[in-house]
């Protein structure tokens, strides 16, 4: 309960004493280039590979003749939309961004650099954090919605070149039955989730005691704790939006 | 000037400082020394609050800083400079954006004129011309001396050095102290150093705290320093091999 309540102490901080647009808006650029640009090219390689092998292993599971081909790239589609971009992403967002978010606060702390901001009257939270809290919220959202495209992508390019169905039964699939609301609670898990990892991750690193040691500690921990707290938040926000009742 | 009294500060069973208060006189160095772990750095952190003390008041001319708002403490610490022990350099900022980065972020001044202010300080730590270097391009001794250069560069009104010397070679170690005692000298600042360089001590401790075990157990210059009556300070001025030849052959 302790540390639920530093956290949101932590929290508290980011919005007081704030620095001036102008310095933050280099800040976020800067960590908008580290959290989104960087992760793009890991983003596109672990979504067509998750398209790719979801087709597959659905064709694999639909033996039953009397079910139409097309099936199988809706249900790569509801997987993709509400499940593999959204959040298992989300994961992988956790273990690249989340643990390098914790290591370099963890590395600045250790080394006085956090000390040295507070000592000029600058608050430290304010100035370090929410940049990357920021940045994740805007480049979270844009990667999920890419690694949507990538998976069905690569679902597509699978399904064709094995001859599992056709791309006519590939595009048909993918159009039947669409829900919109599932893009849209897909993009509302992915604020969520951005915002957990991003202030989780730096929560953890920015209140890294000792060395060294201390700075790997923290970011597994960074890890480990954003994926409790997306799983948690998955599941809560499923029944909440896609309950029936 | 800056004054603290009765300032004591525990981390769970563990008692670090014990009661100490003491006054920081302005335009002359201040040191606090000790033998490692006694807690001179902690009293340091605790004058700027990086560690909130559990008891006592800390006043930074006749400025209550303790009960001070958040506001106005901000207002004060904008008129510190700090050395930390390992410099706490941006990693990812040259030197120039290192030592500009107080003025960029608390001055209110045109861009030349910040870029000619860098500069002169620079100048003033004997490191022209190291403006694009990376910080870990930098020698210990250098990286002590882009912190001090950032350190001074906003006018600070008070200096905090944190052990300057540590990891330094004896030769840039006099060079480091010599610069914190002309910088106190000629903007009058009040400058308080933790150190527990002996060379420091003999070279520049015009007003000296010492602590043993987290308690303050004397005061005052260098000039009495080895006569003070203080086994515990006795213990830690003669652990110094060249001080102890010197007491063999009567120079104190």
């Amino acid at each position: 309960m302790k540390e639920i309540g530093r956290y949101f102490i932590f929290l508290g901080n980011l919005l007081t004493n704030r620095e001036s647009f102008k310095t933050h808006y280099k800040l976020v650029v800067d960590e908008c280039i580290l959290i989104g640009i960087d992760s793009i090219f890991l983003f596109i390689l672990v979504s067509s590979f998750m398209g790719a092998v979801s087709t597959v292993q659905t064709a694999f599971n639909l033996v039953a003749p009397y079910i139409p081909k097309y099936v199988i790239s809706q249900v790569v589609r509801e997987m993709t939309v509400l499940e593999l971009a959204p959040t298992v992403m989300a994961i992988i967002f956790a273990g690249k961004v989340g643990s390098s978010m914790a290591g370099n606060l963890g590395t600045m702390r250790i080394t006085e650099q956090i000390d040295a901001l507070e000592v000029m009257g600058i608050n430290s939270i304010n100035y370090l954090v929410l940049p990357k809290i920021i940045a994740s919220l805007l480049m979270y959202p844009m990667l999920v919605v890419l690694s949507g495209a990538c998976a069905l992508l690569g679902g597509y390019i699978v399904g064709n070149v094995t001859g599992i169905l056709s791309p006519d039964e590939y595009i048909y699939g993918i159009r039947y039955m669409f829900n919109p609301f599932t893009v849209t609670f897909a993009l509302i898990k992915s604020f969520v989730f951005a915002f957990l990892v991003s202030s989780i991750s730096s929560y953890k690193g920015y209140y890294t005691h000792g060395g060294a040691l201390e700075v790997g500690i923290s970011s597994t921990k960074a890890v480990t704790t954003s994926v409790i707290a997306i799983l948690l938040a998955d599941y809560l926000l499923a029944q909440l939006l896609l309950s029936p009742a | 000037m800056i004054e603290i009294f009765n300032i004591s500060k525990s981390f769970g069973q563990k008692q670090v400082l014990y009661d100490i208060s003491g006054k920081f006189e302005k335009g002359k160095p201040n040191l606090i020394i000790g033998a490692s772990g006694t807690g001179k750095s902690v009293l340091l952190k605790c004058i700027v609050e990086l560690i909130r003390p559990d008891e006592g008041k800390v006043f930074f001319d006749n400025r209550n800083f303790t009960d001070a708002s958040r506001q106005e403490k901000i207002e004060i610490r904008r008129e510190i400079g700090m050395l930390f022990q390992g410099g706490a350099l941006f990693d990812s900022k040259t030197v120039e954006d290192n030592v500009r980065f107080p003025l960029d972020m608390l001055a209110n001044m045109p861009r030349d004129e910040k870029q000619d202010r860098v500069n002169l300080v620079l100048n003033r730590v004997g490191l022209q011309g190291a403006n694009k270097k990376m910080p870990s391009e930098l020698s210990g001794g250098m990286r002590k001396r882009v912190g001090i250069a950032r350190a001074i560069v906003n006018n600070p009104k008070y200096l905090f050095c944190d052990e300057p010397n540590s990891g330094l070679d004896p030769q840039t170690s006099i060079v480091i102290d010599e610069l914190i005692r002309d910088l106190t000298t000629d903007y009058d600042t009040t400058t308080i150093v933790v150190t527990h360089d002996m060379n420091s001590v003999m070279g520049i401790g015009e007003r000296i705290m010492f602590l043993h075990q987290g308690r303050k157990l004397w005061e005052g210059s260098k000039d009495d320093i080895t006569h003070s009556g203080v086994k515990e300070l006795d213990d830690f001025v003669f652990a110094n091999k060249v001080m102890m030849a010197m007491k063999e052959k009567g120079q104190f």
